[in-house]
């Protein structure tokens, strides 16, 4: 019975912490997007994937690693 | 204060700024936090490349005029804030306060073009100063020469 406790309060925070693990792996890597603002307060986002994102999104490298060196 | 001042300001106040670099809307370099010249010319390039990209991809016609970008990438994010003559463009790390940011940069953008503003308006001055001074030394000629025609046209008149 004992074994059967410790074994389950075991998985438990295995569990827990291969969730933690995740959330945080999800929450540190920032997702790629590009936000465009216009004049009359509009804002479009776009992600990788779409054709606007696909297309912006590698002149963003570009420059960044162009600032960083 | 100048546009270096400006920027100077900007990477002071906001400590998620990097680089950043101020230009013309063609792309011409204004002023940069750069050491390298190069570095702040291709900056402000890419910034009107993405600019332009950016029209096309919402389409030009009959849409608002784009006054804000960033782009996130896992490298850090790009910013872009532009008005009818200049663009500023920024680069900062992961997860910046895009807020602030913005803010920033809009300060910036305001703080030279109310320098540009002020340069502007003594020179006026001093040009409807000039302008003024000639048209009333124009207008007393004129003034001061009338009378005496007339008074001659007068004499004459009772003369003959």
């Amino acid at each position: 019975m004992r074994a059967r406790n410790a074994l389950a309060a075991l998985g438990l925070a295995a569990g827990a912490a291969t969730a933690a693990a995740l959330w945080l792996r999800r929450g540190g890597a920032p997702r790629e997007h590009v936000d465009l603002y216009f004049a009359d307060g509009s804002m479009v986002s776009f992600e990788p994937g779409s054709l606007e994102g696909d297309r912006l999104l590698p002149i963003a490298r570009r420059v960044l690693a162009a600032a960083r060196g | 204060m100048d546009a270096a001042q400006a920027l100077a300001d900007l990477t002071e106040i906001s400590a998620q700024i990097e680089a950043a670099v101020l230009a013309e809307a063609d792309g011409s370099v204004v002023a940069s936090t750069f050491r390298q010249e190069g570095r702040g010319e291709e900056l402000a390039r890419a910034a009107v490349d993405l600019v332009a990209a950016a029209g096309e991809a919402r389409g030009n016609s009959g849409t608002p005029e784009l006054v804000q970008i960033q782009a996130a990438t896992p490298r850090g994010s790009l910013f872009v804030v532009r008005d009818e003559s200049h663009m500023v463009a920024a680069v900062t790390g992961t997860k910046p306060t895009v807020g602030l940011v913005f803010y920033d940069l809009k300060t910036c953008l305001r703080m030279l073009e109310r320098e540009e503003a002020k340069a502007e308006k003594p020179a006026k001055a001093e040009k409807s100063e000039k302008a003024t001074t000639a048209k009333s030394k124009v207008g007393k000629a004129a003034t001061s020469g009338k009378p005496t025609t007339t008074k001659k046209d007068e004499g004459g008149d009772e003369g003959s």
